[in-house]
């Protein structure tokens, strides 16, 4: 009789969803999907408030990335108060921008790291679930452990410094920034006594990388082979081609490497990328309209912007970035597992960036706001953590918002995440008749490795268990495990 | 003198998730008022992994969080190290932060639990007036536990330490 076995929800990913996978008679996998609640009324809360409002309004989304939420609608309503399009900042209110967005990137992906994956690289996918955690690496490494509870401390205390304040953050505003960095800010990020400095943050950023391309020599079956299936790439890039996950232009790669969005302005996206809505989630399937729904679509995040980019601006992570580009000689990274090598180069960019950045005199004094002719609309696009992350916003003549489009990192993320979740089912299920933990988990290691975050509903709804239901033709549950 | 920490999580932006932060803010204010000089004060979306470094140096935590239980309005409870790993790192508990405390830096602070009673968890600011009313007990009973700290970290039951 054909099952439907169901994952609900998945663990350690940020947020809820829940996995169905379809079995025939024989025992082959006739299907699985990724499914995801994703709450899309927030786009109807925002509209007839004011458009000033709208930096600290979007924090109400997510408490996991409220910071990539933030600066992606400052820098949306930066066009609307003719701050220009992402270049028109002061020198202050740009470096303040980023030296914050560097601090969510550096905290977003060490949790990410450290917390959610480390466990499955130190133990394996199918490693005891009692050991297979952080708790498990504590005891077994305890110094990793030590270094990524710290180095996460050390992102958030960077975005308190730039953001005022952990809860609603109201640094950046439209056409700026609210406050300069302090003299005792600087000297403690720089100077501060070890491990809290930026040195040992770098450090710590390339004993991680070491430490993932020595699991990799070790497992390279592994880490090369797991969920691999080509792809489109997109990000923002610097528009001559280098990384910048704060502000650029629009481009995509086809599989092969070859530009299929030539570096566009992405005020106008619209003209791009279409959203297929399909009746099985409430996520939208975001593609590239001119390759159609079917073959337009395109993963986005890490290796994405590995993928997209000519060359890292930072020496250290240049210099990963030429190894890591070197193993596919030179052409896009596929490999769904790199994700992780990718998320650790930029660990170590990001880490870069906030040196010079806290090096700099432009962040403790000069203009902190701009702005110019009034606009009534405007778009912000960042690469959040995830991916790469719209806000669209219009206003009307009394400074009310009336519409609010956002495309999350997620989303972009849909096609290949359900991609890499039917491969996986494939691998490890095709002829069993027992879905072991082991199994189970492998399929959520394939959706870890994108890092999704499907926005949180309030905290206080409690813990989730991991609960698989196994459900016949006919609908009825066979089978149900909890843990 | 015992260092204190108060630490409220939550979310502002969804009505009564934001009791906690609410909580932090007020007592800050009386605590300044008052000239109290050992009480920190944190507040946070949710509780999260580097919050294990943040309580590993102080004698006395208190977590405030709102809560969708039937509880009584209010209560205040000892935080037992949580064995059950967070799987998510949106949801860590207080009693996953106090074992990764542990854990990590073999070091156990007396810790509690203030659970305020909340009722509403829609995309809006403020609370609702029967939140306010469990925030302003909740008040009163901390104030009181604040000056006579030693009697909270005299009864806390720590877990055994390891011995390296």
């Amino acid at each position: 009789m054909p099952k439907k076995i169901t994952i609900e929800p998945v663990t350690r990913v940020e947020g809820h969803g829940k996995v169905t996978i379809h079995i025939d008679d024989e025992g082959n996998i006739a299907q699985s999907r990724l499914h995801i609640v994703e709450f899309r009324g927030f786009e109807r809360f925002v509209q007839g408030r004011p458009y000033w409002e709208a930096p600290v309004l979007v924090q109400r989304l997510c408490g996991i990335c409220p910071v990539s939420h933030h600066l992606a609608a400052a820098k949306a309503l930066d066009v609307i108060v003719g701050a220009g399009t992402g270049d028109g900042l002061t020198p202050t209110g740009d470096k303040m921008r980023r030296l914050m967005h560097y601090g969510q990137m550096f905290q977003s992906h060490v949790l990410h790291f450290f917390h959610l994956v480390s466990p499955d690289l130190l133990f394996g996918v199918d490693g005891d679930p009692a050991v297979r955690n952080i708790i498990g690496v504590i005891k077994k490494f305890p110094d990793l452990a030590v270094q990524g509870v710290m180095m996460r401390k050390f992102g958030q205390e960077i975005i308190k410094a730039t953001a005022g304040k952990k809860i609603h953050g109201t640094g950046a505003i439209p056409g700026g920034i609210n406050k300069h960095l302090t003299q005792e800010e600087k000297d403690s990020f720089l100077n501060g006594p070890d491990p809290m400095n930026i040195d040992k943050m770098i450090s710590w950023s390339q004993d991680a990388l070491a430490f993932l391309k020595g699991y990799h020599k070790e497992n390279k079956d592994f880490i090369d082979n797991f969920a691999v299936f080509p792809s489109s790439h997109l990000s923002l890039v610097r528009k001559d081609g280098a990384m910048d996950l704060y502000h650029g232009v629009l481009r995509a790669v086809d599989k092969d490497g070859k530009k299929i969005l030539h570096d566009v302005d992405y005020q106008d996206y619209l003209d791009y990328i279409g959203e297929e809505v399909k009746n099985w989630s409430y996520m939208k399937f975001p593609y590239l309209t001119e390759y159609g729904r079917e073959d337009g679509w395109y993963r986005v995040g890490p290796l994405a912007r590995m993928n997209t980019c000519d060359f890292i601006p930072s020496p250290l992570a240049q210099k990963e970035f030429e190894e890591f580009k070197a193993y596919t000689h030179g052409k896009p990274n596929h490999m769904t597992m790199h994700y992780h090598w990718a998320r650790l180069i930029e660990i170590l960019h990001c880490a870069e960036l906030m040196k010079d950045l806290l090096n700099d005199p432009d962040l403790m004094t000069g203009e902190l706001v701009t702005k110019g002719t009034k606009r009534s609309e405007g778009v912000g696009l960042i690469e959040a953590p995830r991916g790469t992350l719209f806000h669209h916003y219009a206003i009307n003549e009394n400074d009310q918002l009336t519409m609010a489009n956002l495309i999350v990192s997620t989303t972009n993320n849909n096609i290949p995440m359900n991609t890499a979740v039917n491969l996986t089912a494939k691998q490890y299920m095709t002829g069993q008749k027992k879905i072991t933990e082991g199994m189970m988990n492998a399929v959520e290691v394939a959706i870890r490795a994108y890092d999704p975050c499907l926005s949180c509903a309030t905290h206080a709804m409690g813990q989730m268990p991991l609960e698989v239901v196994l459900v016949n033709s006919k609908n009825a549950i066979i089978d149900r495990m909890k843990r | 003198m015992n260092k204190i920490l108060i630490y409220g999580f939550g979310n502002p932006g969804r009505q009564d998730d934001g009791l906690g932060n609410a909580f932090v803010e007020r007592l800050e204010e009386w605590v300044q008022n008052e000239g109290i000089q050992n009480v920190e004060f944190d507040s946070n979306y949710q509780l999260n992994i580097e919050d294990a470094a943040t309580i590993s140096d102080k004698d006395l935590v208190v977590f405030v969080d709102a809560s969708v239980e039937d509880i009584e309005d209010i209560i205040l409870t000892p935080v037992d190290e949580s064995a059950k790993v967070a799987f998510s790192s949106h949801s860590a508990s207080p009693g996953y932060i106090v074992k990764l405390c542990h854990d990590l830096f073999n070091t156990q602070p007396a810790c509690y639990l203030l659970h305020i009673k909340g009722y509403e968890w829609e995309f809006m600011g403020g609370l609702t007036d029967k939140a306010k009313q469990n925030l302003e007990k909740s008040l009163e009973l901390l104030k009181e536990k604040i000056r006579n700290p030693e009697e909270l970290i005299s009864s806390f039951v720590p877990t055994e330490l390891c011995e390296n």
